[in-house]
């Protein structure tokens, strides 16, 4: 080594660092992040532990299929808990949500993807984001006061009134016309989840590239044959992932719906009378439940609806991940 | 096969029906929206006072017999939550974020992304459940840190998503600039990387704030709600506290008309807080993309 | 498939034989002194080799380009002399690296240290993006916790001056590194690497993304910086080589076909791959 030139100034080279700056602080820093990281983990992992820890009590009790199949639940006297009420109405309210919301959502994000000159389309963007901002309580205020008096003022009594001259076998079936109901809170979350399927379907439809439209063009296609032939079918893998993360919101859902369900624990529901879902009775009684089995039956219906979202996202990432379009986006 | 059998004035027809229906329809759907926010800035401002900004609510009676009454405890009490949910929720979410985009190799990340999504995924109202049992019970009482939890979980896995996708977007050859003379990794994520992703780290920060802000569902049964001002500061940590959303709940859910009429205000400072977050999380998205 | 098979019929001989010439170091050929060295070096990806057995000395005040068509491997072999490999586990180098005798790869070599000793100059100009060209240019200080005002003064307009870009923002020392111009962001990657005062200087392709004059200033200053480092520069422009360098490899498949001092490469190539490559038959 002795021969090489020594240069003018080495000074700079022979500082020396401290431990922080060759190879400590590497180790502290992954170590940190991998912590941080392992943290979220155990966060998700912990999610279902405690949720069927603290609902096992109930499933003991009741069994596990049992608790999900049984249909009383009665806090007071009997202290018996089923499940089946609430899985019922969560998966009618939020599957009927989607159906109403999906071909409206598809229309506007159809419109905002292809036809809207710029600045409407971006207006409407703007409105469009804005209206998924609002929070659900602010939703629920708005349906509680202004939009349940309105449906039992201008649908359901007058349904109501007519089914009951004409057809009285269909008085139980459409229920109680007293507005705070299954169709309330159902197009309540319709309302509330458009904004969601329309902007991921509209991410879906602007991904789709652009010799896809142009060969549709060329073929002398109009807009509309463009839009049908080339546009949706390349971009339904992730306008499908869409509504079923819209799906899985709407099962989530939680005040708006606790709000105008009206709130009844137990079968017969009806098409216009009060029911309940699986978070809104979490919510109405979480505070309130005295005893230990009701405690641990409400926490045993926060794992049944951990595992029913955990499917819907499972299935919502696998059509992703399957046709790869809007990629790991959050909305 | 598109010159097919339909004749070209069908098929031009055809496509100006379409356009009229999507028109519509965009409209059909965008009024009811737009009558929801216009209801809530409406009644919302009619229902704002001075009062309601500096006392807090006391008794249903105290509304009743028209004392001055107010959610200044609320408001209060919704920065001190928040604020401690933001105090969790960053350094978690972003240390996750860092350990997704920096060791993409890392054997953990594969098993984070799946869990962060899920997490991501899962209603607020379990969030809720899970602070109650980890933050409530050991406790025993309700408490403003719990609904800091609480909201903290809602807010970790977007952070932890954004933070990841905004320091990707920083070519990885800026980070190999940082090594090549002679800097140990964390000095140059720290301090080439970060500051670089810094707009897009602030926007998802402001994205991740305003979702947890709006969320009453997790807040209800940790920090439960309380209709008087805590007799000193840390109350509100270590008790229950009031907290906008979850307060706006209990007014609507009341059976008093002046509570109703509160709940509007607290309906409109809500929004205004959420949509301020909201915009300025895509002002910043433009300045960076401009 | 000619050519692959001649590879495979020569890919022995001129391997050994520069491997021999390096470490003999005399044979009155190369009578100068060697900074760096591989030995048997091999970086695979997967099951992809990327790097195959490359035994390469790199002179000090000398410079060595490394030529080759893309893919030949020439900017690999140069990223594992600086351990650029350690980030992804995808890559795995094995052989030895020794700068000035000590192996970069052994257990207990920090690859901090490392680099600290050997700067690289990438293909695109990098300056950091938040920084002002000073903090830019003393980032490899600053940012390691020397703080000493004086020092860093000193050494930023050193470095600037070498680079040859001092005259040219000595005015402007704290505006933002990424308003300078294509060809002085790549001298100020130039100076920021200088900036640490290494032994060796590695480049990666770095006029690559320049234009015409930019590019001569780049070598001219290359010309200038050989008189004080051992400079390894790796370029699709054979042209260039032959312009800046004093030794050329030439890489194909992964494999060192031939090294030799640059005249005799450019003229009298004893290998018939170099010799098509150099005439532009293939490339």
């Amino acid at each position: 080594m002795d021969n090489k030139n020594q240069k003018a100034s080495r000074n700079i080279s022979s500082i020396p660092l401290k431990a922080i700056y060759r190879w400590l602080g590497d180790r502290i820093f992954l170590v940190v992040a991998f912590f941080l990281g392992l943290s979220i983990i155990l966060l998700a992992l912990g999610m279902a532990l405690v949720l069927y820890q603290e609902g096992s009590l109930s499933f003991k009790e009741f069994g596990f299929f049992g608790f999900m199949r049984g249909s009383t639940w009665d806090p007071g006297v009997t202290l018996t808990f089923g499940a089946l009420p609430f899985i019922f109405g969560t998966v009618v309210t939020s599957v009927f949500a989607l159906a109403i919301a999906f071909f409206p959502a598809l229309a506007i994000a159809i419109f905002l993807a292809e036809y809207a000159p710029r600045w409407i389309g971006g207006v409407i963007e703007n409105l469009v984001n804005l209206i998924a901002a609002i929070p659900s309580v602010v939703v629920g205020i708005w349906g509680i006061f202004v939009f349940a008096p309105w449906m039992r003022e201008k649908v359901y009594m007058p349904l109501w009134s007519w089914s009951s001259e004409n057809a009285p076998a269909l008085e139980p079936i459409l229920g109680n016309p007293i507005g705070y109901g299954m169709t309330t809170a159902t197009i309540i979350l319709a309302l509330m989840i458009i904004p969601f399927i329309t902007a991921l379907a509209k991410d879906a439809m602007r991904q789709v590239p652009k010799e896809q439209r142009e060969a549709a063009y060329g073929l002398g296609a109009t807009r509309w044959e463009v839009i049908r032939m080339a546009v949706i079918p390349y971009a339904r893998g992730g306008i499908m992932a869409g509504a079923i993360l819209a799906l899985g919101r709407a099962i989530g859902e939680t005040m708006a719906v606790a709000m105008l369900i009206g709130n009844k624990n137990t079968f017969p529901f009806s098409i216009f009378g009060p029911a309940a879902t699986m978070p809104s009775v979490i919510i109405n009684e979480f505070r309130e439940a005295v005893g230990n089995l009701h405690l641990s039956s409400l926490m045993a219906i926060g794992f049944i609806l951990f595992i029913i979202s955990l499917a819907v996202n499972l299935l919502a990432a696998y059509i992703t991940r399957k046709i790869s379009i809007t990629g790991g986006k959050i909305l | 096969m598109i010159q097919g059998t339909k004749s070209i004035n069908r098929r031009r027809i055809n496509d100006r029906i379409m356009f009229g229906l999507l028109v519509l329809s965009t409209v059909v759907v965008m009024t009811p929206l737009l009558i929801i926010i216009g209801y809530v800035v409406i009644n919302g401002f009619n229902a704002l006072s001075i009062d309601f900004f500096t006392q807090e609510l006391g008794s249903p009676a105290r509304a009743m017999q028209g004392r001055p009454t107010g959610l200044m405890h609320t408001m209060l009490g919704t920065i001190v939550v928040d604020f401690m949910a933001l105090i969790i929720a960053v350094p978690i979410g972003i240390g996750a974020g860092i350990m997704l985009s920096e060791y993409p190799d890392h054997k953990l990340n594969p098993v984070l992304r799946i869990m962060n999504d899920t997490l991501n995924g899962m209603p607020a109202i379990l969030k809720g459940m899970l602070a109650f049992v980890l933050v409530v019970k050991p406790m025993g009482t309700f408490s403003g840190l719990a609904g800091g939890v609480a909201l903290a979980f809602v807010m970790i896995p977007i952070v932890a998503r954004t933070t990841e996708s905004a320091l990707m977007a920083i070519p990885w050859a800026i980070r190999e600039a940082g090594l090549a003379i002679g800097l140990p990794r964390w000095r140059v994520v720290l301090s080439t990387v970060m500051p670089a992703a810094k707009t897009g780290l602030v926007t998802g920060v402001l994205i991740a704030f305003a979702r947890a802000a709006g969320e009453a569902a997790p807040l209800v049964f940790t920090s439960f709600g309380n209709n008087y001002m805590p007799r000193n500061w840390t109350g509100m940590i270590w008790g229950p506290v009031d907290t906008l959303p979850q307060r706006l709940y209990s007014l609507a859910i009341s059976p008093y008309k002046e509570w109703h009429t509160m709940g509007w205000a607290a309906g409109i400072v809500l929004l205004t807080f959420v949509i301020i977050l909201f915009v300025a999380a895509r002002l910043l998205t433009r300045k960076k993309n401009s | 498939m000619n050519f692959i098979t001649n590879i495979k019929k020569n890919k022995k001989e001129p391997t050994e034989k520069t491997s021999t010439s390096a470490i003999a170091g005399g044979e009155g050929v190369h009578p100068h002194d060697v900074r760096m060295e591989t030995k048997n070096l091999s970086v695979m990806y997967g099951k992809t080799v990327g790097v195959k057995n490359v035994s390469l000395p790199v002179y000090n005040e000398k410079v060595t380009a490394f030529i080759g068509p893309s893919g030949c491997g020439k900017t690999t072999f140069l990223r594992a002399l600086n351990r650029m490999h350690d980030l992804t586990r995808e890559a795995v180098v094995t052989g030895e690296v020794l700068l000035d005798g000590l192996d970069i790869y052994a257990p207990k070599v920090n690859p901090v240290t490392i680099r600290r000793k050997i700067g690289m100059v990438f293909q695109k100009p990098t300056p950091f993006p938040t920084m002002s060209i000073y903090n830019n240019v003393v980032a490899g200080l600053k940012l390691v916790g020397i703080r000493d005002r004086k020092l860093l003064d000193e050494v930023c307009e050193k470095a600037l001056q070498q680079a040859a870009l001092w005259n040219e923002v000595k005015d402007r020392l704290n505006t933002p590194g990424g308003s300078l111009s294509g060809g002085q962001q790549q001298r100020l990657s130039i100076a920021r690497a200088l900036a640490i005062e290494p032994e060796v200087l590695l480049m990666d392709e770095p006029t690559s993304s320049l234009d015409p004059l930019s590019s001569a200033k780049i070598e001219e200053l290359i010309h200038d910086l050989k008189t004080k480092y051992a400079i390894a520069i790796v370029t699709h422009n054979m042209q260039q080589a032959a312009r800046v360098s004093d030794y050329t490899a030439f890489f194909y498949v992964g494999n060192l076909v031939e090294f030799d001092e640059t005249k005799k490469i450019f003229t009298n190539p004893s290998n018939e791959q170099t010799e098509n490559y150099i005439s532009g038959k293939f490339g």
